[in-house]
């Protein structure tokens, strides 16, 4: 932001020509909104980003960006960024991805782009349901959940993003309510700056085929009870009247209340985000009643991209072969005259 | 065949081929290697074709764990590893039973008598030891206790017994040494140099190919030794190169002729990994090598990376061409430069992984969804993988497409001689890498070169030319989705134009021997040394044969039918069951086909060639 070399963009000039065919009413827009509004604030020119997408209606997400841009194959947008990363470190590469393309055909990917620890910003549009193909149940819909493909009651039962990320070594974990522009926005900004694969989980509201599925945690009514935003360094506090918060009892977190039971403000964990063992940031991801919205984790290590150029020059500075007619011409060779 | 020089005197050879068998821990690659190598060093044209078990770490002694490597010397042109074996060494009653059939009778076979113990010769699977029972009286066969005197001329060392017995590979190769009059400089030197820490070692090793050696002088194992005179090479530096290492340095050529750096994603498969092996060994040149977790997000990552602006690889056998098919069908509707190397072997599913056959050819033309039009080339021999690596990356990179190149598990493993080359001698690429200043008005992503129909490459990273592609179809040159009925029929022609356009930029199909006559034999890829083999010889006793071998399938040179029309009768052979005769029968129907096929995970015998080939011309 301070690069005097980085025009002073809008969020206009990053908004394409195209025509944004996403149902009215979908979160789809609201994250579109965020990161037209966020990459401003990042400080990067606008050719050095790439957004790249694998299928499903978020996937449509890079054609609305006028940025670099590639709408892949269905499951592979982690895949394909991963070589356009490789290619150009200097790029801020996103993947444009959902609940079905990440978790379902491209689990693979994405839990290897996460174990690699590549520096790509993911934002995963998890609305719990195959939107574009009608109506499916996906790797993330509820047990029970009746869908075109479980007239009778979903009987796969769910991954949870944030425990399949964490347990793939993720360093960096946030989860966004889909509705919520600020809080996405402050989230988008801190990914792009963390260096490193950055996981960002939106509960993304369906309104044609899952309506209403986050409504438990997002509706303004109950929001501020069920969803409980963590800030690194900050007490877990939470609740209409702020006096709600966490303790850890034995293996266990616990919802208590401040002036109840003797429980007093200092008694409520504080959010360490950059601790490098994951047992209570898997705790956190994975609880329900609040659910735990913001940077759950935040561990910063060298990054994937980082060692392989690294490598690089090491080998260079040691390379018996400087060129590649030296290599060809090297070791047992003999003369025909 | 040992072929005798009818000229001079008798004990000079026109070729060898000697084939060294053993237990896979028995040394018999590098004792290839050493017979090889030293032949080349005396100006020998060679051809190599190692032989491993599929098993990794089969059990000792039994026939599973059998490998070999074949050598092919002589003194005018080798085409192929040879089909009969004049000279086996065989350290153990397992290799000798594995590799007996390749032996004609009247040739020589050299055992280790040490190892034809009871056990060993159960294990093998042999009733009776087969030194005794007879079944070796049509051979010349040498007996040598090797374990026991290569024991015996290093106790001194100061080794244990299994350390010693690590070296009877080279007592072997002292016995051949004489045999062969090669000299054992370059064997020792080899020692010497890679073995530097391990004093012990190298003493051991030359101890015992010198004894070897003087064991086979003093035994006079033949009557005097043989000389095979060095080929008439055309001059220059030479070295031995096998297809995938060749493979390897034709993109390290193409990418610095291009000035890109070289990206390739791939995944471990048999018998292409070596590809990788290689070029992670050569970082130093900027190139991005990334093991990928699967096959898909191999070619996947390649995709991006040539998005990036990389001149960008991904390598795979079959059943990995297989899995990389959708993400093909995204380079081709996104245009972007990509080379997938499918090294070839027996199929369908896992097949046979360890041999060789030329049985994706379909797959690789056709096996996408939709109208999916793919370049297509296959490199002939193992030094010419060097070149075609090199050209399906220009091809790739100036036709914005990507291109299939095909080599197969023989090529690919298979070693000969290759004439070094330097980046400075190779063509010219231009790759289609744009910036702003470039374009005039508006950009249009899939605005179009009017000889190459190729789009322009604007890489992220490039001010002013931000656009976004993707799977779904184009509209004609803004690149913007389009569901348009007529757009989609135009731009399908369009890419297929593309592809159809290249076969202006590539050379003539050459047919060796007879320009015209009795009999085209048709062949493509890597049977070329067998086919040239039997082709030639015959043409040289007088036979009006020709070989059209191709190299370039999609799209196939634009003389093709002219010089078809010059034969009375056309043959295509390939290791399949008859795919390239297909795709002629429907590109060019004008013509009749009769086809040879072999589908036995092995090549075309030359013998079997010429047997063949003469009896369609004497049914005319
Ligand atoms: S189907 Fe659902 S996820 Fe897809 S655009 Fe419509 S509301 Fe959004």
């Amino acid at each position: 932001m301070t690069d005097s070399n980085i025009p002073m963009y809008t969020f206009k000039d990053f908004a394409s020509d195209q025509e944004v065919r996403w149902c009215p009413g979908c979160d789809d827009y609201v994250v579109l909104k965020s990161i037209q509004k966020a990459l401003p604030q990042m400080g990067r020119k606008k050719e050095d980003f790439v957004f790249i997408s694998g299928i499903g209606c978020s996937s449509r997400f890079p054609y609305y960006v006028a940025t670099y841009g590639m709408h892949g194959i269905h499951g592979r947008a982690a895949a394909i960024a991963t070589g356009v990363k490789l290619a150009n470190k200097n790029l801020s590469v996103w993947v444009a991805t959902g609940d079905g393309d990440s978790l379902a055909i491209g689990g693979n990917h994405f839990i290897h782009l996460i174990r690699r620890n590549i520096d790509i910003n993911l934002v995963l549009f998890n609305n719990e349901i195959y939107g574009l193909t009608k109506g499916q149940f996906s790797p993330t819909s509820l047990m029970g959940q009746k869908t075109k493909s479980s007239p009778f009651g979903n009987i796969q039962p769910p991954f949870h993003p944030g425990e399949l990320a964490i347990g793939s070594g993720s360093r960096f974990f946030a989860r966004v309510a889909g509705g919520n522009t600020k809080m996405q926005q402050s989230i988008f900004i801190d990914a792009e700056k963390f260096k490193g694969t950055a996981i960002v989980e939106v509960l993304q509201n369906c309104v044609i085929f899952n309506d209403g599925a986050f409504d438990k945690y997002t509706d303004r009514a109950v929001k501020d009870d069920a969803q409980l935003y963590v800030e690194h360094g900050k007490p877990m506090i939470f609740g209409k009247n702020s006096n709600k918060g966490l303790v850890l009892n034995g293996l266990k977190l616990e919802v208590v209340t401040i002036g109840e039971n003797g429980v007093e403000e200092k008694d409520i964990l504080v959010h360490d985000a950059h601790n490098p063992d994951s047992t209570l940031h898997l705790m956190l991801a994975k609880m329900h009643m609040p659910v735990v919205t913001g940077i759950i984790r935040a561990v910063k290590e060298k990054t994937y991209d980082e060692l392989c150029n690294e490598r690089i020059e090491e080998v260079k500075n040691n390379a018996k072969f400087k060129s590649v007619n030296e290599l060809f011409a090297s070791g047992e060779t003999y003369e025909v005259k | 065949m040992i072929q005798e020089n009818s000229s001079s005197d008798k004990n000079t050879l026109k070729n060898v081929v000697i084939r060294f068998v053993g237990d896979s821990g028995d040394g018999m690659q590098l004792t290839g290697t050493q017979f090889s190598t030293t032949s080349a060093l005396l100006g020998n044209d060679i051809a190599t074709f190692p032989n491993y078990p599929s098993e990794i770490r089969a059990p000792q002694g039994t026939v599973y764990g059998v490998s070999g490597f074949q050598v092919h010397i002589g003194e005018s042109a080798i085409y192929t590893p040879g089909d009969d074996v004049d000279v086996l060494v065989a350290m153990n009653p397992a290799a000798l039973k594995v590799n007996i059939n390749s032996v004609k009778a009247g040739k020589t076979i050299i055992v280790d008598t040490d190892s034809f113990t009871a056990k060993n010769i159960s294990k093998a699977g042999y009733d009776e030891n087969p030194l005794l029972s007879g079944d070796l009286d049509q051979y010349v066969v040498i007996e040598a206790p090797i374990t026991s005197l290569t024991r015996e001329a290093i106790k001194d060392v100061g080794l244990n017994k299994k350390a010693m017995d690590r070296s009877k590979n080279m007592f072997a190769l002292g016995m051949v040494y004489w045999m062969f009059t090669r000299p054992m400089e370059h064997t020792i030197d080899f020692f010497k140099k890679k073995f530097k820490s391990k004093p012990l070692v190298i003493e051991a090793n030359i101890k015992t190919l010198k004894a070897g050696y003087n064991f086979a002088q003093t035994l006079e194992l033949m009557p005097s030794p043989l000389v095979i005179l060095p080929a008439k090479m055309k001059p220059g530096t030479y070295r031995i190169i096998n297809g995938n290492t060749a493979t390897a340095w034709g993109f390290l050529a193409a990418a610095e002729k291009s000035g890109l750096d070289l990206y390739l994603g791939s995944y471990p498969i048999t018998p292409a990994t070596d590809i990788l092996h290689e070029l992670v060994k050569h970082l130093q040149f900027g190139v991005k090598a990334f093991q990928a977790e699967d096959e898909i997000a191999g070619i996947s990552s390649t995709i991006g990376a040539s998005f990036a602006g990389k001149l960008a690889i991904t390598t795979t056998s079959g059943p990995g061409l297989a899995l990389k098919g959708e993400a093909l069908g995204l380079a081709v509707m996104t245009e972007l430069p990509i080379v997938v190397v499918n090294v070839q072997r027996g199929g369908p599913s896992t097949g046979l992984p360890t041999k060789t056959e030329q049985s994706d050819l379909m797959q690789a033309l056709y096996g996408r969804n939709g109208e999916s039009p793919a370049i297509v080339i296959a490199a002939s021999t193992p030094e010419n993988c060097f070149d075609f690596a090199f050209e399906a990356s220009k091809l790739a990179l100036e036709h914005m497409t990507p291109v299939i190149l095909l080599t197969d598990g023989y090529i690919a493993n298979g070693s000969a001689p290759w004439k070094i080359k330097t980046v400075e001698e190779m063509p010219n690429i231009s790759h289609r890498q744009v910036s702003a200043k470039d374009i005039d008005g508006e950009f249009e992503p899939y605005a179009r070169d009017a000889e190459t129909l190729a789009r322009s490459w604007a890489i992220p990273g490039t001010e002013g030319l931000e656009h976004r592609i993707g799977g779904l179809e184009k509209a004609i040159d803004t690149g913007n989705v389009s569901m348009d009925p007529l757009n989609h029929e135009e731009m399908t022609k369009i890419r297929q134009a593309k592809v159809d356009k290249v076969a202006d930029f590539i050379p003539n199909l050459k047919v060796e021997g007879a320009q015209e006559g009795e009999l085209l034999v048709v062949g493509w890829g890597g049977t070329f040394g067998s086919m040239f083999t039997a082709v030639n010889s015959m043409f040289e006793d007088g036979k009006r044969i020709g070989l059209a071998h191709f190299n370039y399938i999609n799209p196939m040179p634009k003389n093709v039918a002219d010089i078809f029309s010059k034969y009375k009768k056309i043959i295509v052979c390939e290791l399949n069951n008859g795919q390239f005769h297909t795709v002629l029968n429907a590109k060019y129907p004008q013509f009749d086909y009769m086809k040879y096929n072999k589908i036995q995970g092995l090549p075309f015998s030359v013998l079997d060639l010429i047997n063949k080939f003469n009896q369609i011309l004497d049914n005319k």
